[in-house]
């Protein structure tokens, strides 16, 4: 955690949600009333490629991009997409995986992203209440309770 | 930022291009007018979402042209882009430098370092020198919305358009932006008729551009002292030169460097930078792409560093500025390959190329979704260059190779590139027809998809999916005289398309055979814009019954 500033990345591929995922964790930090920078690349990603997103925030972010060895937590939504991602973690930097969520207690399987972010949300200094706003103000009406009981399974702990 | 600042009114995270969208709504900017293509696509979505006008032009060129006409008139003009799309609107680009404008009129070139999605990773800094334009370069989403509005400012002050140059970083980068309370009053349109200044005659052009030149000398002098360029105070060991996205990856690098970050980067406030490059121990010019300020600098007799040739390519981050900076050209660690993008397993025209591949088709492609059918397991897509070139670069094969190549050559494009530029490749097809004739196919999912669904004149439907004009390819193509123009439908199980196509290589004659199924990832939307337009015709003639 250089300078004060907390390196997230968030890796997957498109259409699992990488990008809701990170738009919901750079809404919860700008909530919690920290300076904020998001990156991402469209296009080509759109068709099933590999998508990732670097969210940076802390009192006064410059960069918008995390560079390798730099990220103090890496986000994996897809088990196989881990490999060409790990390189991203600085040492003693902390890994969030799918394996690490009972996907079998989600009501709605496309919710793993918001459960790795419940699981992701124990390290991170952020009030509840700011993930909580997130949640509400970047997901459609009819799957928000889905997504809160994703978020609350991976903030609980779902393998204890 | 302390928590008292959390709820203050008007204080948002945005990416770089709703930042413009905002702005240009703020600046009361009359009609926003572009053509899709990452990075640029989302400022006119969100410049409507914001209650603006926008639209969708069949190419960059014609959305230039219609805001030229509205900076004539008076009015505020934004003209959006990707970086190639401004070499399709560079003709009227370099000759409404010459006669200038009435209102104000910012062009938005969104350049792609690295090419996250782009054919190439042209430096359109090039264009402001080449067409003698002012160029402003935001950082990020805050100075993307502070810029635009003085970019309106320069525009109308010296009556000259703006050329606005943002990249794919700062686009499509999230950051927290505290808007200006109070819209702009936006001046009246009004035609003011000015032949000598807009009828672009050699008599006339030549005066107009020795006006263009007087003004840019006056911009260059304002832009020595002017608010768009800043420093950042620090140890004069180090002096950087930069601008955009890399001013940030720089005060990560190198946070103890003194940095002069150049706002305007044509013309250049050339004795500022000579007065910062004294001031400090060593002056190395920071810029991805193209060596443009560091020439510029030496040729100002300026003895400034610059990045290493190896560096030219791809786009910065903080670790690659720290390698240059400190002058490391031992090789780059390749990233691990990725899981590269793939036609979705669902998509239509997973059968043509499927067809192509079996025939063994010579084909001439383009750029969307479809330029995928190049890849594994296709390998069905021989050439692609640029928007609408699959019609020329097609027809040019048939007309040299032997017979038994090119009757076996096909051009493929989508419905809206095709709309786009491919037009005029399909006259040049009924103009200067092959010996053995020419097949061309049309991929027509009802969408511009890969910038993910926006539409053309081709789908009937606006920028916010209102009913429109709409223009029907069968009845342009018969209408151009070509007599084989067949519309199939993909279906799984069928080989009507793979009939089609053999017996149209068969012909010898020219023929277009429309692919038409709607992309799957907006077959739900389409049916309830259907359904709406449906009610709404039900309650005009209702009304007027």
């Amino acid at each position: 955690m250089r300078d004060g500033v907390t390196n997230v990345v968030i890796a997957g591929l498109g259409g699992q949600g990488v990008l809701k995922a990170s738009d919901i964790l750079a809404d919860a930090v700008f909530r919690a009333g920290h300076d904020v920078k998001k990156a991402e690349v469209h296009g080509m990603s759109q068709r099933g490629g590999s998508v990732n997103t670097d969210i940076r925030y802390g009192r006064k972010v410059y960069s918008p991009m995390i560079s390798r060895g730099e990220a103090d937590f890496l986000v994996v939504l897809a088990a196989d997409q881990l490999e060409h991602n790990r390189s991203y973690l600085r040492p003693g930097g902390v890994l969030v995986e799918p394996g690490m969520v009972d996907a079998s207690r989600l009501t709605n399987k496309r919710s793993i992203n918001v459960a790795l972010l419940g699981l992701l949300s124990r390290q991170l200094d952020l009030p509840e209440s700011c993930w909580l706003e997130a949640l509400a103000a970047n997901l459609p009406a009819a799957l928000l309770e889905a997504n809160r009981e994703a978020f609350e399974l991976g903030r609980t702990g779902a393998h204890g | 930022m302390t928590k008292s600042e959390v709820h203050t009114p008007g204080r948002q995270l945005l990416s770089g291009n709703e930042a413009i969208a905002l702005a240009a709504r703020h600046a009361g900017v009359a009609l926003g007018s572009g053509y899709p293509g990452t990075p640029s696509t989302e400022i006119l979505e969100n410049f409507a979402r914001y209650g603006g006008r926008a639209q969708w032009s069949p190419n960059e060129k014609t959305a230039l042209e219609v805001c030229i006409g509205v900076a004539y008139g008076g009015a505020r003009a934004l003209a959006t882009m990707k970086h190639v799309g401004l070499n399709v609107a560079a003709d009227p680009l370099f000759t409404v430098a010459y006669t200038g404008v009435t209102g104000a009129l910012v062009v938005i070139s969104a350049d792609d370092p690295g090419m996250a999605s782009s054919q190439n990773e042209q430096d359109n800094r090039r264009y402001a020198v080449a067409a003698g334009l002012p160029m402003l370069e935001p950082s990020d989403s805050q100075e993307a919305y502070d810029f635009f509005g003085q970019a309106i400012e320069i525009s109308e002050r010296w009556r000259i358009p703006v050329l606005f140059r943002v990249t794919t970083r700062v686009c499509h980068s999230k950051s927290v932006v505290q808007p200006v309370a109070g819209s702009a009053a936006a001046p009246k349109p009004e035609f003011v008729r000015d032949v000598r200044g807009r009828v672009m005659i050699p008599a006339y052009a030549r005066q107009a551009h020795r006006r263009l030149r007087a003004k840019l000398a006056e911009i260059a002098a304002w832009n020595e002292t002017g608010p768009l360029n800043r420093e950042h105070p620090g140890d004069p060991g180090l002096g950087v030169i930069t601008s955009g996205v890399n001013y940030l990856h720089v005060r990560d690098a190198a946070p103890e460097a003194r940095v002069l970050k150049l706002g305007m980067t044509h013309p250049l406030p050339l004795e500022r930078i000579r007065a910062f490059a004294a001031s400090v121990r060593r002056c190395f010019v920071l810029e991805e792409g193209d060596p443009y300020l560091v020439e510029a600098l030496r040729a100002a007799g300026m003895a400034v560093e610059g990045k290493a040739e190896m560096y030219r390519y791809g786009e910065f981050d903080v670790a690659r500025v720290r390698r240059i900076l400190a002058g490391d050209t031992t090789p780059e660690a390749a990233p691990a390959p990725g899981k590269p993008p793939q036609l979705c397993d669902a998509c239509a025209y997973r059968q043509v190329f499927g067809a192509l591949h079996k025939l063994q088709a010579i084909v001439a492609g383009d750029i969307g979704c479809y330029t995928l059918g190049a890849l594994a397991p296709f390998e069905a897509m021989d050439t692609c260059v640029c928007m609408g070139a699959s019609l020329g670069v097609g027809l040019g094969l048939r007309h040299v190779l032997p017979p038994e190549q090119r009757k076996r050559v096909v051009s493929i494009i989508g419905d809206s590139t095709f709309v786009h530029s491919g037009i005029n490749g399909l006259v040049e097809m009924v103009y200067n027809p092959p010996p053995d004739g020419h097949v061309l196919i049309i991929l027509d999912n009802s969408t511009t998809a890969m910038t993910g669904h926006q539409e053309h004149p081709g789908t009937g439907r606006t920028l916010e999916h209102q009913a429109t004009g709409r223009v029907v390819f069968e009845d342009l193509a018969r209408s151009l005289g070509v007599k084989r123009v067949h519309v199939v439908e993909p279906r799984v199980g069928s080989d009507d398309f793979e009939r089609l196509l053999v017996d149209s290589l068969a012909s010898g004659e020219l023929a277009v055979i429309i692919v038409r199924r709607p992309c799957i990832l907006i077959a739900k939307q389409l049916k309830e814009y259907e359904r709406q337009q449906t009610e709404q015709e039900c309650d005009c003639s209702c009304a007027t019954a």
